[in-house]
């Protein structure tokens, strides 16, 4: 299974976390996630509480620490700004090895910290542990609708032959002298990205007449989606997969009791 | 004498923006016929093929498949028996893999479970890709890509087969692979390109179209070896190339 999936979030392997059905991992990770944002940020142990059930998933599925870390920087621009709030926010103030920091700002840079790490973690695990054609048939049956099924079944297909014809693009520019870094270029780098736009347009057009030419009538068939794909989730999947999505909760409720 | 695969009366096509692509086209093709359509660049090929299973509509004429005349309601079973493989297989293959790629088209026309499953298997041995079922076509060289366009269209099993430029983009390896796969099939085909020799080595019969009519129709042969009918048209064979009246 998953032979040449080369996708760098994808960790091949055979685990009972990979074995799951995609839907009842999508469900987990919405809970987990909710759970994690609902959770008051004074409080500390709770996070402690939900990386434990992080790296118990990690060990289950297999996914070394070192394959993982790399791949969480991704969060890095989005916690820059968490790093200001310390001095930018009002309020009772500490000193801090001579400095003069925010209390509000400390803990709402913990919050922002604290959740989006567990967040990036919990989605990478499912992403890691998922094929992407797993994803579509895993949607329908979440009941969501058949067009943004497939919306989505055509970027996971599109966004690479795109990026592709932005990358040779790009290098015909450049072998023609063209440097896009420089300001006063940033004109044909615009020209660029209209005419990859117009490029992408076109393509859509075509893809549709080849989808009509094949009978489409506005949705996906599902036995088409499902061709090769985990069979839909048997009660005993739901119940070990929402495991770590209930510690979560009942994490979350304690802490509201606790506090 | 049964129906022609293909008939085409009168067939008149202009785009919105007011150029005319065809300008009255009449074509028969008899099943199990391999035909060639030639022509130069915007000729009105691509335009033409588009037309065969009713993806665009004739300002005027008329097209019938195997007796069928193409209307509103007899539009899914003409799609279902013409087959069109695109030029370039990543408009044609936008699935996660490439089993649930071959399986779209069945799908749509009604196929389930274990025949679906035999459609995908036996189309999927015909190109000679039955162990690449679960791999993105993303991943694919293009000649695998072509092949695996070709098995998403074989999978409906239609009676008309219509290849636009089968050959572009391809290594020579993998131009005769697929010439190889082509030449085992039985469908009526209909192969658009500029590649002279392919269409010499895969059709019996050749038409020559240029702005919008046929300006020729005949034996693959003969066609090929009017080479001032081919200048007229912009097409010529590859250098050192010749083809002998047959």
């Amino acid at each position: 299974m998953g032979a040449g999936h080369s996708h760098p979030l994808y960790r091949d392997g055979d685990s009972p976390v990979h074995r799951l059905p995609g839907e009842v991992k999508i469900v987990c990770l919405v809970v987990f996630v909710l759970a994690v944002v609902a959770t008051p940020r004074e409080l500390f142990w709770p996070f402690g509480l939900f990386a434990l059930i992080l790296l118990a998933t990690w060990w289950v599925a297999r996914i070394p620490l070192r394959w993982m870390l790399p791949r969480m920087l991704i969060e890095v621009p989005f916690v820059v700004l968490a790093v200001l709030l310390p001095f930018a926010e009002g309020g009772e103030r500490v000193t801090v090895a001579g400095v003069e920091l925010s209390v509000v700002g400390l803990y709402a840079a913990w919050g922002i910290v604290a959740k989006g790490t567990l967040g990036v973690a919990a989605s990478l695990t499912v992403a890691a542990t998922t094929t992407a054609r797993e994803l579509p048939i895993a949607l329908s049956r979440l009941r969501v609708p058949g067009v943004i099924v497939s919306v989505l079944t055509l970027m996971i297909r599109y966004i690479d032959v795109l990026a592709a014809e932005a990358r040779r693009m790009r290098m015909a520019r450049i072998s023609r002298g063209d440097s896009p870094r420089m300001a006063h270029q940033i004109g044909a780098t615009a020209k660029g990205v209209g005419s990859l736009f117009l490029r992408s347009y076109e393509r859509g057009e075509r893809v549709y007449l080849a989808m009509l030419s094949r009978g489409f009538d506005g949705q996906i068939p599902p036995m088409a989606v499902g061709a090769g794909c985990a069979i839909a989730a048997s009660s005993r999947q739901w119940a070990l997969a929402l495991v770590p999505a209930t510690a979560a909760v009942v994490v979350t409720i304690s802490a509201w009791m606790v506090r | 004498m049964s129906a022609p695969a293909v008939q085409v009366r009168g067939l008149r096509y202009t785009y919105p923006d007011g150029h005319i692509a065809l300008d009255g086209i009449d074509l028969d093709v008899a099943a199990g016929e391999r035909v060639a359509l030639l022509g130069p660049n915007g000729a009105g090929k691509t335009t033409l093929m588009l037309h065969l299973n009713g993806v665009l509509t004739a300002s005027a004429g008329s097209v019938a498949i195997g007796g069928t005349a193409l209307s509103r309601s007899t539009l899914r079973d003409v799609r279902r028996r013409v087959g069109l493989v695109f030029q370039d297989p990543d408009d044609q293959l936008f699935m996660p893999t490439l089993a649930q790629d071959v399986a779209f088209g069945p799908a749509n026309f009604g196929l389930r479970g274990e025949q679906l499953a035999e459609r995908v298997r036996h189309a999927l041995e015909v190109v000679s890709m039955t162990e690449l079922a679960d791999r993105s076509p993303a991943h694919m060289s293009g000649g695998q890509r072509r092949r695996a366009a070709l098995a998403t269209v074989l999978a409906c099993e239609p009676e008309v087969l219509v290849l636009d430029e089968p050959s572009a983009n391809l290594d020579p390896v993998a131009r005769r692979e697929l010439a190889q796969t082509l030449t085992t099939l039985e469908s009526t085909m209909l192969i658009v390109t500029h590649d002279l020799p392919y269409a010499a080595q895969l059709c019996d019969r050749a038409i020559v179209m240029d702005r919008g009519v046929i300006v020729a129709d005949g034996a693959v042969g003969e066609v090929l070896s009017d080479a001032e009918l081919l200048a007229a048209h912009r097409l010529e064979l590859p250098w050192g190339f010749t083809v002998a009246p047959r």
